[in-house]
């Protein structure tokens, strides 16, 4: 989990800022109370609302207590770049859910594939004809000088015309209704396996929620993964085609969630020594001898991927693999490329790029977006730097950002010589009051921010929008950044069915908590 | 499985076999040279340590660090030292790494007892006193049945065939080799088969392979260094003769062509060497030399672990 995040701000603002359009809100939204500063909780969330009130102390932290112990002995662990000790940690894990009614998840959906419709048509189109160039929309030089065009897949036309077969979008809220896209992650989004492993935990420790809320499964993603995978093979592939997760191997930061998802979809884990390519086919090495390859879900980035065509140095990709993808005889998930789909500069775009493509307003609204190399935009940054969030459009991580309502004058002053060298480099976006969730603390149960990953995938038939997906906390009294490297943490993301599905649910969840019921007297039922 | 195993997950796994059968060899070696030594009159009780070095193939390596040969040293070398790929620490070491690349392949009681092994061993940087040494060889035992434990409750596919063939290949050598540094290397100019150092050294030997139980139910009449070496050799009811180890390299390397469907060169290398144990009797082996024997012995299971290393690809 090491794609960027957002902004922050500081505590001496809290409850006073912005809201997308600049104007003064009403204070920070609750995902269970609303503005209702803890008295009344939103319409059908008031049984979650009294649980976090009834549910004691003791009990929280136990069950705290019982969840890092859970995600420990399954070593679900994830690196810190640039520090030396922390290669096994874990990411904490907080068990108030955050719940999306059937209402604003059916809206949420239509927004989110809206928006993956659009990053696919634009990447057919980019590394096809070019008709959004031609016809003015995007500055044609935003692609050619972006080094996430990636130019040998112009001579390649993907299985389907799907590029980005898989799609994590990072949505922030800052009101009932109102959801923005904070980024767009089109190249190997991670996290999906936290949105699976906290249903298990929350399975666990708080069953009773369970029987309370009727909630949708998220361990379909699995099998809709897979399906999705054995649907976008070649056409020229066998019946059963054979998928594969192409790993960087057990020492990348994300190691566990490669190894869980082809364990749970049954496709075999290889590193590139597994793989090799004759004739422009791919095989893997098997104890029986080589065994062809039709897909490859590739959790290794473009310029790794084949030393023949990006970076010489690399040991983890596969000679060759490229011009067997451009022959057709494989298919690359998420193709090469694709970052110049999700890249800043042309996030900023993205209203357009919906627009273009489907002829409609984008559903789901960006977060404003000042592109510091339109010199009014800069203009303004610079005048404003202490109220904005700074980014710089290739860093990602919570990685070289400056939060102007939390930066010291003199870093304000580091980026502002940095961006009037190269004003091009950077975006800025306005502090935004991101919704909150109550949250287990030291001092008790407290709100703390939040943003949220939906994950989507598309594959021959269409997109799977699975419901639910990967909610981080920022952990830190006042934080907006929710990034696992900057002291973050999850949350499970419950998204309730309807009414007439709850009543005649017969089976919420493919492990039913009825055998484990809760210990806690103080559990709302 | 319905899933085609990696060749590079079957090599994790044969690793992790002959690694730990390694390590828990050498913790045996340990405890018995400890004994050996404290047992005989000096200068006999250095030449524990001597023939230990030999036993793990370790004397070379020994020499380079400048060391002189005594307990401490020799001992810490075996097994600690960062610099011997065979020390019990370094066996360890590479067979976690291998388990952690195969953790799929793997149950969680298996990686659990490996992990637990190294992170019991990471920090240490000296073995102490002998008691030290003996307790750190105890705990290598009993880290490696529970490994041995763990793998035997597994399923019976893949995964299982290559740890269990990987030790396998690593026992029938140690015991090999263990045999003929008794024979060729141990006894001194002078003294007399049959000796009293003989005697302590071949029950020594015993300890090393834990059968001193074992030969003293199949042989009531005593100590004799022939039976010995007809218990370690042919003897199949007992695991680590060399008979008991080519067999079950045939079983494991039959199960594994039996899952894929095919047979090569090393299924035929570990046949032709179970037939030919099998044709021969102690007498023939004492009459065309023990030595001579051992070394073949050696070289065909190095021949055989060369060829499982091509037919499945392992490189």
């Amino acid at each position: 989990m090491q794609q960027s995040r957002a902004v922050s701000r500081s505590e001496r603002n809290w409850g006073s800022g912005f809201d997308i359009t600049g104007m003064a809100s009403r204070g920070t939204f609750d995902e269970i109370w609303g503005f209702g500063a803890r008295r009344h909780a939103r319409p059908g969330l008031e049984e979650l609302a009294a649980w976090t009130k009834a549910t004691s102390r003791a009990e929280f932290e136990r069950r705290q207590g019982a969840a890092e112990q859970y995600f420990r002995d399954l070593g679900i662990t994830f690196a810190v770049y640039g520090e030396e000790d922390s290669a096994e940690r874990i990411i904490p894990f907080d068990i108030v859910p955050r719940i999306f009614t059937a209402t604003e998840w059916a809206s949420l959906s239509e927004g989110l594939v809206q928006r993956v419709e659009a990053l696919n048509a634009f990447l057919k189109d980019i590394y096809g004809p070019q008709r959004i160039l031609a016809d003015g929309i995007i500055p044609p030089e935003l692609i050619f000088t972006n080094p996430q065009y990636c130019i040998p897949a112009s001579a390649a036309r993907p299985p389907h015309d799907i590029h980005a077969h898989i799609c994590g979008i990072d949505l922030v809220r800052t009101g009932p209704d109102a959801f923005f896209v904070l980024e767009d992650n089109a190249r190997t989004p991670s996290g999906v396996s936290y949105m699976i492993e906290n249903r298990e935990a929350m399975l666990r420790l708080c069953p009773e929620l369970f029987e309370t809320y009727p909630i949708r499964p998220v361990d379909t993603y699995n099998d809709s993964l897979f399906r999705t995978l054995v649907s976008v093979a070649p056409e020229s592939a066998r019946r059963d085609p054979v998928c594969v997760l192409l790993t960087p191997g057990h020492f990348n930061s994300a190691f566990y969630e490669h190894s869980f998802l082809a364990d749970t979809m049954g496709i075999a884990l290889v590193e590139g020594s597994d793989l090799e390519v004759d004739e422009d086919v791919v095989y893997m090495r098997t104890i029986s001898g080589r065994v062809r390859v039709d897909v490859i879900y590739r959790r290794v980035d473009d310029d790794f991927l084949d030393p023949l065509v990006f970076r010489p140095d690399s040991m983890l990709g596969v000679a060759g693999l490229m011009s067997a993808w451009q022959a057709g005889n494989v298919t690359i998930v998420n193709a090469p490329g694709t970052g110049i789909a999700d890249d800043k500069a042309i996030y900023s775009y993205m209203p357009e790029i919906v627009k273009y493509y489907s002829g409609g307003e984008a559903k789901l609204p960006n977060v404003e977006t000042w592109r510091c190399r339109e010199p009014e935009a800069l203009k303004y940054v610079l005048d404003n730097l202490e109220q904005l969030v700074v980014k710089l459009v290739d860093g990602s991580g919570g990685y070289g950002m400056l939060v102007g309502p939390t930066a010291s004058r003199a870093e304000i002053e580091d980026f502002r010589a940095a961006l009037k060298a190269e004003p091009a480099r950077y975006i800025a976006q306005p502090t935004l009051a991101l919704s909150t969730v109550p949250t287990w603390t030291a001092k008790g149960i407290a709100p703390r921010h939040v943003d949220f990953r939906p994950f989507l995938l598309t594959g021959r038939d269409g997109i799977t929008v699975t419901p639910g997906g990967l909610t981080r906390v920022a952990l830190k009294e006042g934080s907006l950044v929710v990034n696992s490297s900057q002291g973050g943490g999850t949350k499970d993301s419950f998204v309730l069915m309807d009414d007439d599905a709850g009543q005649s649910r017969s089976q919420p969840q493919s492990q039913a908590p009825s055998q484990t019921q809760s210990q806690s007297p103080g559990a709302a039922r | 499985m319905s899933l085609i195993m990696l060749s590079r997950t079957a090599a994790n796994l044969y690793w992790i076999g002959r690694y730990v059968e390694r390590a828990e060899f050498t913790a045996r070696l340990l405890e018995a040279t400890i004994r050996l030594d404290s047992l005989s009159a000096r200068p006999a009780g250095m030449g524990a340590w001597t023939s230990a070095l030999a036993v793990a193939s370790a004397a070379q390596g020994f020499k380079a660090t400048g060391e002189t040969i005594s307990p401490m040293h020799v001992s810490r070398y075996l097994a600690l030292d960062e610099n011997n790929p065979s020390s019990i620490r370094s066996c360890i070491q590479t067979a976690r790494s291998n388990a952690r690349a195969a953790r799929v392949a793997l149950t969680r009681e298996a990686w659990e007892t490996i992990n637990r092994a190294w992170n019991n061993l990471k920090g240490r940087t000296s073995t102490g006193g002998t008691q030290a040494t003996l307790n750190l060889a105890d705990q290598i035992k009993a880290e490696a049945r529970g490994f041995e434990g763990a793998i035997n409750r597994m399923l019976h596919s893949e995964s299982y065939w290559f740890v269990k063939l990987g030790s396998i290949i690593e026992r029938g050598e140690a015991t090999a080799r263990l045999l003929d540094v008794k024979y060729h290397l141990l006894l001194p100019e002078g003294e007399k088969v049959g000796g009293l150092i003989d005697r302590d050294q071949w029950l020594t030997l015993l300890q090393v392979v834990s059968a001193r139980t074992a030969y003293h139910m199949l042989y009531p009449e005593g100590l004799k260094p022939w039976l010995v070496a007809e218990m370690l050799i042919f003897r199949r009811a007992m695991p680590r003769s060399l008979v008991a180890t080519a067999d079950e390299a045939s079983q494991m390397l039959s199960a594994i062509a039996g899952a894929i469907g095919k047979q090569g060169q090393a299924d035929r290398l570990a046949r032709r060497r179970e037939a030919a144990l099998e044709r021969l009797t102690i007498d023939s082996v004492f009459q065309n030399g023990l030595h001579q024997f051992l070394l073949g012995f050696i070289r065909d299971n190095n021949e055989l672990d060369a060829a499982i290393a091509e037919q499945f690809r392992f490189t």
